[in-house]
C-alpha cells in the first residue's frame, strides 16, 4: 500500500466518523497499524530464505521462552518453499529440543533428543502452568497467529483488498505490536503485571516488551534492531501458518491461466454453436 | 422430463438395455434433446453453475471427511493437520471453505434471477418452492459445517444461533438442551454437527433433482416472461446450453480460483483460527458474509422472541412469494414499476448485509430496522399492491416478435435437434 493510499485512508476515515460522536471515539482507539511491503506478498511473491532464518532465530532466542509453535514440525524447516534448510541443519536443530516420548518397555516416560518428524514443542506443560508464570495469560501459541489477528480495514478498502490482495493484516499487526510499546498516555493505570501497547486491544498486554535492539546476534550482517527482529519475526510467523503459501500462489497462477485459456475456447465453441441461432445468445 | 426424446438406440446390447431400463434415453431426454428458449441470456446459466458448486463441495468435503477428527480436543488440530500435512489439504480445505461461498453467491444471483424475471409464477411455483427448500438447506450446511473447525467462531456461532431457539416459550430450554446434546455447547453437539453435515448435502441433491425435475415438467421461463410457443423458438439443450453453461461454469470457476489462491481466507474470520475458548467471548460475534442479512433481521428486532420469528419469516415468505405477486406479467422486462422496486429490494438485502456485520448499537441499528421493515413490506404490500395499479408495457406474442422489437432480424428456423447423433 502506497502512503498516498494511506492518506486517503486516514482522510476517508476521518469524513465518515467524525461527526459520529462518541462511537468514533471508541473505534478510533483501535489504531490500525501501518502496512508494509513483504516479500510475498502479490501472486508471484516468494518468501526471503534469509530472513525466515533470521526471523527462526528470533522465535528460537526470544519467543520460545514463552510461545509454543506446536503445529509446525522440524522436517517442515527443510521443505520447499520455507526457510531453505538442509535435512542436516533442519536435523541439527531439532537435536537441540528435549522431547517427551514414551511410556518405555518399563512403562517410565523419557526425554530424547529431537527428530526432523517431531514438532516444535510447548515450552511449558500445560495451560495451568503458563498462566502461573504469565500473570495470569496464557501466552498463545504462534503457529497460526499470523492468521488468527486482523483489524478492520473498512469501506472501501475490503473491496479495494480484493483487486490488490492485500492480505499480510495479521503480519502487519505482529510487527506493530512487537514495536507498539510506549509509556501510558498520562492519567492511564496500567493493572499489575502489564505493559502499555499502542496496538494491543485494550493497552494492556501482560507480555513484557520482547525485544530490544541487539538481543539477537544476526550473522549475515542485517542490522540487530527492534525493527528488523520484528520484520523478521513477523514474517517467519507468517510461513509458520500458511507453510504451503508458495505452491499455492504458484500453482494458483497455473491454474488460472488453464481457466483463462479454457472460457476463451468455450466462448469461440458457443459463437460458433450459436451463431445458425439468431437472436440472443 | 420425459416426452422430449428422440434417443433411438442403434446397437443390439442398448436396444437390450434399453427395454429393461430407460434410463439413456431418459437422460437423453432431460439433458440433451430437452428443448431450452432460445433467448435465455447468461442469467439462466447459475442453475447449473450450483449444480457443478454442490459437486465440488460433495467431492471436496468427502476427501476432507477422511482426515478430519470430530472431536473437541482435536478437531482445530486436525484441520491445520489436514492443510500443513496431508497432500494438498491446504487446496481441499481452502476449495471447500471458499466453494461454500461462492456456492452461495450463485444461489442469490439465481434466485434475484427468478425475481426479476417471474420465474416463480405459474406453473413454476412448485419448481420455486423447491428452491427456497434448497436454500434452507444450504444455510442449515453451511452454518453445520462452519462450526466443525472448532475455532472460536465456530464454537461463539454455534452458540449463538441454537441459544436462538431458547427464545421458544415454554420449551425453548428444553430444545437448547437437546440441540446441545447436553447443558452446553461441547463434544455432543460437535458430533452431531458433523453427522448431519455429512448428510444435508446429499438431501441438497436429492431435493435438486425434485427442483430439476419440476424445471422439465413446466419448461424454462425466459427473459420475456412469455412462454415458446412453437419448436422455433427453443433450442436443444445440448450442444446450445450446454456449451453456454460450460463457458460462464469456467468463468465462474476463474472467480473461485482467485479466491482460493490468492485470498483464501479473505472471506473468512481471523478469530476462526484461534481455537474455541467457551470462556473467552470474542469482541464481535460475527456470522459468514453470506448469513450477513439475516443476521441483520434478526438483531433488528428489539425481542428475542421477535428477532427468530422476523429471521425465520424472512426466508419463509420467499415461498409464498408466487402469491404475494398479483402482478400477471412475468418479466421486468415489461413491468415498469416493479423493475424499480426489484432493484431497491437489491439493494436493501446488500444494505441489511453491511448492517450485519456492523456492531448493533447506534445508528446501525436504526438503519437495520427501516431496511428490514422494507424487506418484509416488499413482499406484503408493495408487491400485492403493484400488480394492482401498475400498467405493464405492451406484452410481445412471441419470444420470435420480441427479438424482433428490439431490431435484431429473427432467422432460419431453429436448427434440427441434434439428438439422432450421439
Ligand atoms: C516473557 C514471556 C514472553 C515472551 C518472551 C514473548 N511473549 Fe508474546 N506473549 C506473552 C504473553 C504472556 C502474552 C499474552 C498477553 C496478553 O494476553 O495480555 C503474549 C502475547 C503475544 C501475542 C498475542 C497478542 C494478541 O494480539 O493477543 C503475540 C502475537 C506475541 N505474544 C508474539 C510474541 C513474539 C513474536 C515474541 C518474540 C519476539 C514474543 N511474543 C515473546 C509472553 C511472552
Ligand atoms: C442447491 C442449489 C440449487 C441448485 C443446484 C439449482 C439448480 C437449478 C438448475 C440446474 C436450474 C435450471 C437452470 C437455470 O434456470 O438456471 C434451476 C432453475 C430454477 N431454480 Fe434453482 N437451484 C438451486 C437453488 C435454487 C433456489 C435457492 C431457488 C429460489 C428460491 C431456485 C429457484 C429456481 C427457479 C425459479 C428456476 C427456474 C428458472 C427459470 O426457468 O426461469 N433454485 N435451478
Amino acid at each position: 500500500m502506497s502512503p498516498s493510499r494511506h492518506i486517503l485512508a486516514a482522510a476517508l476515515a476521518v469524513a465518515l466518523t467524525a461527526p459520529l460522536g462518541p462511537s468514533a471515539a471508541i473505534a478510533a482507539e483501535a489504531i490500525a497499524p501501518p502496512a508494509l511491503s513483504w516479500s510475498w506478498s502479490g501472486p508471484f511473491g516468494k518468501f526471503d530464505r534469509a530472513q525466515l532464518q533470521r526471523g527462526l532465530r528470533v522465535y528460537r532466542e526470544v519467543c520460545q521462552n514463552c510461545h509454543g509453535l506446536t503445529l509446525v514440525s522440524f522436517r517442515n524447516l527443510a521443505e520447499p518453499g520455507g526457510p531453505g534448510f538442509t535435512t542436516a541443519q533442519a536435523a541439527a536443530i531439532a537435536k537441540e529440543y528435549k522431547i517427551k516420548d514414551g511410556p518405555n518397555d518399563q512403562g517410565e516416560m523419557f526425554e530424547r533428543d529431537g527428530r526432523l518428524a517431531d514438532r516444535f514443542p510447548a515450552p511449558w506443560p500445560n495451560e495451568n502452568a503458563a498462566r502461573a508464570q504469565h500473570n495470569g495469560t496464557v501466552p498463545p501459541d504462534l503457529s497460526v497467529i499470523a492468521k488468527a489477528r486482523t483489524y478492520e480495514r473498512g469501506f472501501p478498502w475490503f473491496l479495494i483488498d480484493i483487486f490488490t490482495q492485500y492480505q499480510e493484516q495479521g503480519v502487519d499487526y505482529l510487527v506493530a505490536l512487537l514495536k507498539g510499546y510506549t509509556d501510558p498516555p498520562q492519567g492511564v493505570e496500567l493493572p499489575p503485571g502489564t505493559s502499555y501497547n499502542t496496538y494491543f486491544p485494550g493497552h494492556a498486554i501482560s507480555m513484557p516488551p520482547p525485544l530490544q535492539d541487539e538481543l539477537v546476534p544476526y550473522t549475515d550482517g542485517a542490522p540487530q534492531t527492534i525493527d528488523q527482529y520484528a520484520k523478521d519475526v513477523a514474517a517467519f510467523l507468517a510461513w509458520a501458518a500458511e507453510p504451503h503459501m508458495e505452491a499455492r500462489k504458484r500453482i494458483g497462477f497455473q491454474v488460472m491461466i488453464f481457466l483463462i485459456v479454457f472460457a476463451g475456447l468455450l466462448y469461440f465453441t458457443k459463437k460458433k454453436v450459436w451463431a445458425d441461432v439468431h437472436g440472443h445468445a | 422430463m420425459s416426452g422430449h426424446s428422440t434417443y433411438q438406440p442403434q446397437s443390439r446390447f442398448m436396444q437390450w438395455f434399453e427395454r429393461r431400463l430407460p434410463i439413456v434415453s431418459f437422460m437423453h431426454a432431460s439433458f440433451v434433446a430437452y428443448p431450452t428458449p432460445r433467448n435465455l441470456n447468461y442469467w439462466w446459466t447459475f442453475g447449473g453453475i450450483l449444480s457443478l458448486m454442490l459437486a465440488i463441495q460433495i467431492v471436496t468435503g468427502i476427501v476432507l471427511a477422511m482426515h478430519y477428527t470430530p472431536h473437541v480436543d482435536h478437531a482445530f488440530v486436525s484441520v491445520e493437520t489436514i492443510m500443513r500435512d496431508v497432500n494438498y489439504g491446504w487446496l481441499l480445505r481452502y476449495l471447500h471453505a471458499n466453494g461454500a461461498s461462492m456456492f452461495f453467491l450463485a444461489a442469490y444471483i439465481h434466485m434475484f434471477r427468478g425475481m426479476y424475471y417471474g420465474s416463480y409464477k405459474d406453473p413454476r411455483e412448485v419448481l420455486w418452492i423447491l428452491g427456497v427448500i434448497l436454500l434452507f438447506l444450504m444455510i442449515a450446511t453451511g452454518f453445520m459445517g462452519y462450526v466443525l473447525p472448532w475455532g472460536q467462531m465456530s464454537f461463539w456461532a454455534a452458540k449463538v444461533i441454537t441459544s436462538l431457539f431458547g427464545a421458544i416459550p415454554v420449551v425453548g430450554d428444553s430444545i437448547v438442551t437437546w440441540l446441545w446434546g447436553g447443558y452446553s455447547v461441547g463434544n455432543p453437539t460437535l458430533n452431531r454437527f458433523y453427522s448431519l453435515h455429512y448428510l444435508l448435502p446429499f438431501v441438497i441433491a436429492g431435493v435438486v433433482i425434485l427442483h430439476v425435475w419440476a424445471l422439465h415438467e413446466v419448461g424454462q421461463n425466459n427473459p420475456t416472461g412469455v412462454e415458446p410457443k412453437s419448436d422455433k423458438e427453443t433450442v436443444p439443450f445440448t450442444p446450445y446450453a450446454t456449451v453456454k453453461d460450460s463457458f460462464l461454469m469456467v468463468v465462474f470457476l476463474i472467480l473461485l480460483a482467485w479466491f482460493v489462491f490468492y485470498l483464501p481466507n479473505y472471506l473468512g474470520h481471523a478469530d476462526n483460527y484461534i481455537p474455541a475458548n467457551p470462556l473467552v467471548t470474542p469482541a464481535h460475534i460475527v456470522p459468514e458474509w453470506y448469513y450477513l442479512p439475516f443476521y441483520a433481521i434478526l438483531r433488528a428486532i428489539p425481542s428475542k422472541l421477535g428477532g427468530v420469528i422476523a429471521l425465520g419469516a424472512s426466508i419463509v415468505i420467499l415461498a409464498f412469494l408466487p402469491w404475494l405477486d398479483t402482478s400477471r406479467v412475468r418479466s421486468a422486462a415489461y413491468r415498469p414499476l416493479y423493475r424499480q422496486f426489484f432493484w431497491i429490494f437489491v439493494l436493501v438485502c446488500i444494505g441489511l448485509g453491511w448492517l450485519g456485520a456492523k456492531p448493533a448499537e447506534g445508528g446501525y441499528v436504526i438503519a437495520a430496522r427501516f431496511l428490514t421493515a422494507w424487506y418484509f413490506l416488499h413482499f406484503l404490500v408493495i408487491l400485492p399492491i403493484l400488480g394492482l395499479i401498475e400498467k405493464p408495457k405492451p406484452l410481445p406474442n412471441s419470444i420470435s416478435e420480441a427479438v424482433l422489437r428490439e431490431g435484431v432480424p429473427i432467422g432460419a428456423p431453429a436448427p434440427a435437434p441434434s439428438g439422432t447423433k450421439h
